[in-house]
Formats: C-alpha cells, structure tokens, sequence
C-alpha cells in the first residue's frame, strides 16, 4: 500500500516534538487569527508569512505551522460569525444565517460545540479526500504541456469570478490589474524590464508578499476607521458549554453530505471555500424543504455550511499542491507561501519532495485532532478574545504587518507599496471589485505567460496549438462556461444577506 | 452610477497607458514567437474593455464615507505614509507609538485609549520581535543610548 508508505512517511516527520509543537502554536494563534472580527483565514495566515520566513525556519517546519494556521482560522471563523454575527471571512457568511439566530435563542454555547464538530467532520473527510486524490490528479497533471497549463490558468480566472464579485467585468478587471502588475521587473526570457519606468525597486517586480499584505490587511484598517470599530459589541450571552449529543447525532448525514459538496467545491480551481460553504447551505436547505425552518436558527442550518467550508479548504489545497492552482483566497496566500519557501507546487512536487507533501498532510490530520480538542473545551478562552476592541486590535494588525515586511526587505519601498495596496485594496473592495483575482494575477502572471510563451515556441507561432489536445479544448470549454455561466444564474445563485439585528 | 463610470474611464486610461508603455518595451536578439510586448497588450486590451463595459452599464453606486471619515481615512493614509519613512532612521518604539496611537484615534476618537494602545503596542511588540522571535528591529534612533 502506498498510501499507507506514504503517511508513516507523513508522521515520521509530523509526530517529532518540534513539529507537533509549531502545530499546535499554528492551531492555537490561526483559531484566535479566524475568530477576530476584522482578520480572517487569508488576511491572518498573510500577515504571519513574512514573519515566519524571517524567522527562518526550514520548509516543512514553515509549512506545518501556516496550514495549522489555516485550519484554524477556518475553525475560529464560525466563533465571530455565530455570537457577532460577523463573518470572519467571504466563506463564514452561510454559517451566520443559522449561528446568529440559535445564539441570540441562548444557545450559542451549542451552536458553537455543534460548529466545531462540524468543521471537524469537514475538514478530516477532506483531508482523506486529498490524501487519495492528489497523487492521483498528480500523476494526470503530468502529461500536461505549457498549452494545458495555460488554458489551466485561465479556467482559475474565469471561474474565480463568477462566485467573487456580481459583475463579470469587474472580476475580470480584478485579473487583469493582477496580471498587468505581475508583467512589472525583468521579463525572465529577454532579460529586458518592463513597466519599472527606471526605478531601481521595480527591477525585481512587486514583491506578492506586500501586495497581500496591503490588500488584505491594510485595507481592513481602512474598513474599520470607516465604520468607526462599530458593531463589534456581543449581543449574546454564552452560558454555560454542553456538547449538545443530540444535535450532532441529528446532523450527521447533514455533515457528510456537506462535506462531500465543498470538498468538491473546493477541488474546482478558482471555486473555493465559499461556493462549498453556499452550496452545501442550499442543498440542506432545499433537502429539509419548509419545514426545514433554515434560517432560524436550526441544527442543520450550523453543520451544513461549515462542514462545507472546512471540506472545501481541504480539497482547495488539491489543485494547490498538485497543479500550482489556488481554489481561494487563502490556498492563494498559502502559494504564495510556498513561492516564498522556494517550493514550486505541481506534479513533480510529489516525487521530488514527498516529505514536504506528505508531512504537511498528516499534519493537517493532526491539527485537524488539535482543534477539536482545543475548539471545544476552550471555546470560552476564544470568546474572551472577542473582547479585544477593535482600537488596539487594528493598530496592532497594522504595526504587525509593517514589521513583518519591513523586516523581509529593510526597504521603506516596499511599505510604501504596502500602503499604496491598502488604498488600492480599499478602493476596490468599495466599488465591488474582488481582491482575489488580483492576488492570484500577481502570482501567476509570470507562469501564464511563461507557459504562453513556451506554447508558441514549441508550435513556432501556431496559435491552434493551445486548442489542440483534449484537455485544453476541455479545460476552454470549461474556462468560457465558468466565465459565461453566472452571468445567466446570478438571479439562483444570489447569496443571501446577512441576518438583520 | 457616477462612481462606476468614473472607475471605468480610470480603468480605460490607465490600460491605454499601459498598452502604450507595452509597445515600447526593449526587445532583445534572444526572441521568440511571442515576445515580450504580446502578454502585457492582451492584458491591457482586456482591462480597456472591461473599463468600457463599466462606464456602459455601471453598478449602482457604494455608499462613500462622509466627509469626515473621509478626512480620518487621509489622516491614516499620510500617517501610514511617513511612519514608512520614519521606521529605519527613527528606531521602532517611537514611530509606531504614534503611528498606533493616531490609528486607534482615527478608529474610536478617545486619547487616553488611544494613547495607551499606542504605547502598550509598541512596546508590547517590541519586545515580542525582539525577545520572543529575535527579529532585527532597533529600538531607538543610533546616538541616543550608545
């Protein structure tokens, strides 16, 4: 058995102390990262990268403690959603349609324990998903050429937009402003720079580090001095903490349907955390029919949407791992993390460094264990933190992502450029411009072009070279119908407001 | 509306800039079929055409802040602006106490708060780098203590 070779491999280097330990750091500071309001899974694991790289730790070690970091936040998220009624993240919003309301019914200590378990059951069946598929879909992504890879990168554009933003144009703007800064420094086959209109600093191209950074997390201190730290008060009472046996036992088709729906949601490059989150909502919903009574404050309505978030963040890390492909904003932070770790995802990476891939699964499984232990018993710790008020807490996400830059580079250049993505970031956040494409353009601008650029040397020119094997004409076709697609079913897929106070 | 038509003839101008720059770009004896002018004109081209759509058919408008936030935001932005200019030759503990400090003022406008975030932030993240993570940052401007 391989798989089995291949775990005892995975826990060999996971169950060391030192790992363990940066795992259960990663799972504690990723739970209190998830329940802030104001920092989420992609803003919270972003502003630690530059920190954890200066640090110095080796790969494997790095990448342990990010994911547990990842998978916490993932875990903290549903704290806020469910006693503020703010969701920590775009993916949170499903599960504070039926958190809130059980919360404000005086059961948000169950309502808590029962999301917990959810996001567990989640987050553990995706990670035995991902541990079968990704050697799999490894060894197809083998016999894919530059033309397959570029039609790959364009199907994780066209389809990032259609769940992120309501107007198509907008989210394809998002890409291109991305892609169009990612052109900027040297062009790696002439050796010639572009767009650094003679700067010095823009030699080397906009670091994807600062423009995270800025985008994510600069531009929520903008958000906040915007609302003035309002609706940041508890308006619920958690008592005392009981695992509600009942509930969980009642959901639990509930969660093992959900689970399977984001972790499909997640595989899909470009879809992610959300589409599982809204899909598995929809679905329980549409299963449990009037009765139902979704949205009051139901069992099923709390296990559905996370278990199908923590399954997509699971199967989101599939395309990440094996193709170099983010499914969401979070899988596009964590790429850039490995970017910064010089790991290169992609098929190769699980014959050249299984270690890195299969110690990072099993310690996925572990933090997996971590978190529910520590989400459960500790959650009163957790909601404590809520308290911090929003006055020290964005100063300090600011000051915490200037060192951490600062200390990448020692250039007030960069800071600059961070500010000027916070400004960016705020701007186009206002005018419902999605932040994620933007990300992902600056990551995997220079690949898209490389594998364009590659493409046509190998055919010398000939552009039906990019639709001449199946898998490109099947990746297009996709890519169009990702694209074309929501634009016909925004009326379905209208997500569902917030709950009103 | 306004908004949106705004952004797109933003959007519009910035990527015919951009395409203009593009075709100016060097290229060297070493070239392949695509070069290094193609990839950044479909960009380009793109965002022009998705600046157009929007200045045809806009969204309706965000709710933009009063003029006052307005006001804090600027503040932040020029705070944010020098603290990056100020950071290496000021040493960290004093730029980010008033760095912080202003932030948490513009936020929710009380001093004393405010003045001790600023402060306890400071030092309190100081002393996490420095300590607890051995991070390179200096404390005070050179010549003041040694």
């Amino acid at each position: 058995m391989e798989i089995i070779d291949n775990l005892a491999l995975g826990f060999s280097i996971a169950l060391t102390p030192y790992t363990l330990m940066l795992s259960i750091i990663g799972c504690f500071l990723g739970t209190i990262i998830g329940a802030l309001p104001g920092l989420g899974p992609s803003n919270g694991v972003a502003i630690l990268i530059p920190i954890t790289f200066t640090l110095g730790l080796d790969a494997t070690a790095a990448l342990v403690l990010m994911t547990s970091v990842y998978y916490g936040a993932m875990y903290g998220g549903r704290i806020s959603s469910i006693l503020l009624n703010i969701p920590g993240d775009e993916p949170a919003l499903m599960t504070t349609l039926d958190g809130y309301p059980m919360a404000k019914n005086g059961k948000a200590g169950d309502a808590l324990v029962l999301s917990g378990v959810a996001s567990f059951v989640g987050a553990f069946l995706a990670t035995i998903g991902l541990m079968l598929l990704a050697p799999l879909l490894a060894r197809v992504a083998y016999v894919f050429g530059p033309a397959e890879y570029f039609a790959l990168y364009l199907l994780a554009f066209m389809t990032l937009g259609g769940m992120s933003s309501n107007n198509q144009a907008k989210s394809a703007l998002a890409a291109c402003i991305g892609l169009g800064i990612s052109m900027v420094g040297v062009d790696n086959s002439s050796g010639m720079s572009r767009f650094t209109g003679g700067s010095l600093h823009l030699m080397d191209g906009v670091d994807f580090l600062v423009a995270i950074v800025g985008l994510f997390a600069i531009s929520e201190v903008f958000f906040f001095i915007e609302s003035h730290g309002k609706s940041s008060s508890i308006g619920t009472k958690l008592g005392k903490v009981r695992i509600p046996w009942q509930a969980i036992f009642e959901t639990k088709w509930t969660m093992l349907r959900s689970s399977l729906l984001g972790f499909i949601a997640g595989i899909l490059p470009g879809a992610g955390a959300s589409l599982g989150s809204f899909l598995a909502y929809m679905t329980e919903k549409a299963i449990a029919g009037e009765k139902g009574k979704f949205g009051t404050g139901v069992p099923k309505g709390i296990a559905a949407p996370e278990a199908g978030n923590n399954a997509a963040a699971g199967g989101a890390l599939v395309p990440m791992l094996t193709l170099g492909i983010p499914g969401s904003g979070t899988t596009a932070v964590l790429l850039a993390l490995l970017m910064t770790l010089n790991i290169t995802p992609g098929p190769t990476l699980f014959t050249d460094k299984p270690e890195v891939v299969w110690g990072l699964i099993a310690s996925l499984l572990i933090a997996n264990f971590v978190l529910l232990l520590m989400n459960v018993p500790m959650v009163k710790v957790f909601v404590r933190i809520l308290q911090v008020p929003a006055w020290v807490l964005l100063p300090g996400v600011t000051m915490v992502s200037f060192v951490g830059i600062y200390s990448l580079s020692s250039s007030y250049f960069d800071l600059l450029l961070m500010v000027g993505f916070g400004v960016l970031g705020f701007v186009l956040r206002k005018l419902d411009v999605p932040t994620v494409p933007v990300i992902l353009g600056i990551l995997l601008g220079g690949n898209m072009e490389d594998a364009l650029r590659r493409a046509m040397v190998i055919s010398d020119g000939d552009i039906s070279y990019l639709f001449s094997s199946p898998i490109s004409i099947g990746l297009w076709v996709m890519a169009i119908a990702g694209f074309v697609a929501p634009m016909f079913l925004r009326e379905i897929l209208k997500k569902p407001q917030r709950v009103p106070d | 509306m306004a908004s949106d038509r705004v952004f797109g003839l933003v959007v519009l101008m910035v990527a015919l800039a951009y395409i203009a720059s593009a075709t100016q770009i060097q290229t060297s004896f070493l070239s392949d079929p695509v070069g290094s002018k193609a990839f950044p004109i479909i960009i380009g081209s793109v965002a022009a055409l998705c600046g157009l759509i929007l200045i045809i058919r806009p969204d309706p408008d965000p709710s933009w802040p009063a003029k006052r936030t307005l006001m804090a935001l600027m503040i932040a932005v020029v705070v944010l602006i020098a603290y990056a200019y100020l950071l290496k030759p000021l040493g960290f503990i004093i730029p980010t106490a008033l760095t912080a400090a202003i932030l948490s003022y513009q936020i929710s406008p009380k001093i004393r708060p405010a003045a001790f975030a600023g402060v306890s932030l400071s030092v309190g993240l100081f002393v996490l780098f420095k300590f607890a993570l051995g991070l390179g940052l200096v404390a005070f401007p050179k010549g003041i203590i040694d």
